[in-house]
């Protein structure tokens, strides 16, 4: 195991972080208090609250799963895409590395500016609501997982991306969408009937009905099944990156 | 000398069906600077990538330093310094950052006072603070330089190092190739330039359309083909080679209004002086003479022609 190209890898994908700071955090710490002011606030107050609790403190699970799945997505996807644009992909083809190596690196250091984004908004959050943690240690499970998962998934997208629209492509069309319909924002105990049956072929689902149990103890599907869930979708992506590196797919010729 | 690299029946074909590389066989001693010559489309680059572990190969065998490249990929790959055609920098980053990087990925502890020489070398010491965005051409080429050698490679392949630089750039490349070769690193370039081939390399390889024509010793290259002509015109044109200078094996060009006399340089003697004067007593004024040698560029064109 080539444990300094990790360490290296990992290191030059935190300074581009770092490098463009601002960007990185303001971003998510302004929508997310946009959803407070609009949700939370305007319309938060007409409604009661949802299973027990208010609907500002509701929503926050919700709105931290929201940003780290498209921030890990897209981080880790333009993470490995860059070099494939700028051609210095040519440096990890030619190195002692493994794809495992380069796996670990790029998406380590994905999921962990994902993890500082969710930490922030988690932070931001404390603002505008009064929320308390039930399981502190599940959240944080739950939130690490979902980092290195999503971060896997932007890490085969960046890959198979040709372009820089394909690279934006999957996210916009697919993970917006699920990470929408998938109880961000509302109880799926809420839906009619139909479309409660329709709502559990949506992954997103048992990923934020597991975190918001973390935070207030109710869930809307068992805790097991998501932790079942988010084990089978990292299983997928490790297997699909395995396999691209195997066969060279849309890497080395 | 041994061989560091060892080509054996390398071939490779893109699934389009075009063959880049056509069983190709290529030892390359250790401590040799290797010029591999041949137009564009050759197979130059297309053989470095497989080497480097870029390009996966259709069969054949290469083994770098004894470790075979596909299983023994690290050892191999740990070996092998790579500075591509192309400028593939990251642009936001700084040089000292992108070359720490490059060692890092090679699994070699951090070593600071080893790449700050290596930036001294290559006159970068005082840019190494810099994006690499704000350098000009010539410095983001020598950046490249750097990161190949920034892991301390035992081989170096440099894959047109002087393409599209300016002659002052290329002289100071050549500078840093020597320097290199004299610290023990066995260096492969690529290149189309001729002159840079007979300025610097060892040995010459001759690669067009996925074949090696030729590898060879540069200076027994040239001897072999260190043919010189002498070419004397005459004020009057004649019919014939006057029969006392038969022994000189002359030619007659221009309808009769040249001689071409063809010698050994290598030769002791080259017998101009007696011709000359022999030429006088056959009755034949010159207006004028010249001698023409043929070059790498002749032999170079001579070969890729023949294939093609």
């Amino acid at each position: 195991m080539n444990l300094t190209a990790v360490a290296s890898i990992y290191r030059f994908e935190m300074a581009r972080f770092f490098r463009t700071i601002t960007q990185s955090l303001v971003s998510p710490v302004l929508s997310t208090s946009l959803y407070f002011v609009v949700f939370g606030t305007a319309i938060g107050s007409r409604i009661q609250s949802v299973e027990g609790v208010s609907y500002g403190a509701f929503i926050v699970p919700g709105l931290i799963m929201l940003s780290v799945m498209t921030q890990a997505t897209s981080n880790a996807s333009f993470g490995i895409y860059f070099p494939k644009f700028i051609g210095t992909i040519y440096e990890l083809l030619s190195a002692p590395v493994n794809f495992l190596e380069i796996t670990l690196g790029y998406v380590g250091a994905a999921a962990t500016k994902a993890l500082f984004i969710g930490a922030v908004i988690l932070f931001t959050s404390f603002f505008f609501v009064d929320i308390s943690i039930a399981h502190p240690f599940w959240m944080l499970a739950f939130l690490i997982l979902t980092c290195i998962s999503f971060s896997l998934l932007g890490f085969i997208i960046g890959i198979w991306a040709g372009n820089f629209e394909q690279l934006q492509l999957i996210p916009l069309l697919i993970i917006t969408p699920l990470v929408f319909l998938g109880g961000s924002f509302y109880s799926i105990t809420m839906l009619p009937p139909v479309w409660q049956t329709i709502t559990m072929f949506n992954p997103v689902v048992y990923l934020i009905s597991g975190f918001r149990w973390a935070f207030l103890d109710t869930a809307d599907v068992p805790v097991g099944i998501s932790l079942l869930a988010i084990a089978l979708f990292t299983g997928a992506c490790m297997a699909a990156i395995w396999w691209i590196f195997r066969t060279g797919w849309r890497i080395r010729q | 000398m041994t061989a560091i690299v060892s080509v054996r029946n390398l071939r490779k074909a893109y699934d389009t069906g075009f063959e880049a590389l056509k069983s190709v066989n290529l030892d390359i001693k250790e401590g040799e600077i290797l010029a591999l010559l041949g137009p564009n489309g050759a197979g130059k680059t297309t053989l470095i990538s497989t080497i480097c572990g870029i390009t996966v190969p259709t069969s054949g065998t290469v083994t770098v330093g004894g470790h075979d490249i596909g299983s023994g990929y690290r050892a191999a790959r740990g070996l092998i310094g790579l500075v591509p055609q192309e400028i593939n920098l990251e642009p936001f980053e700084t040089v000292i950052n992108s070359v720490r990087f490059s060692r890092g990925l090679f699994g070699k502890p951090r070593n600071d006072a080893y790449l700050d020489k290596i930036l001294k070398q290559l006159s970068l010491f005082d840019k190494k603070d810099s994006k690499i965005m704000t350098l000009s051409g010539g410095m983001k080429r020598r950046v490249l330089i750097a990161k190949a050698l920034s892991h301390e490679p035992r081989v170096l392949f440099l894959d047109e190092p002087t393409a599209g630089v300016d002659v002052e750039l290329r002289k100071d490349m050549w500078a840093v190739v020597a320097e290199l070769k004299a610290a023990g690193v066995t260096i492969i370039l690529t290149t189309h330039y001729i002159e840079e081939a007979e300025a610097i390399a060892d040995r010459i390889g001759v690669i067009s359309k996925g074949e090696i024509l030729l590898v060879q010793d540069k200076d027994e290259l040239l001897a072999q083909m260190g043919k010189k002509q002498l070419v004397v015109e005459l004020q009057e044109p004649v019919a014939a080679i006057p029969d006392v200078l038969k022994s000189y094996d002359l030619d007659l060009a221009d309808d009769g209004r040249s001689v071409i006399y063809t010698y050994e340089t290598t030769g002791e003697r080259t017998g101009i002086v007696t011709l000359l004067s022999d030429l006088q007593k056959a009755g034949l004024n010159m207006a004028d003479m010249k001698t023409q040698q043929s070059s790498l560029e002749d032999i170079f064109v001579g070969l890729v022609k023949e294939t093609a």
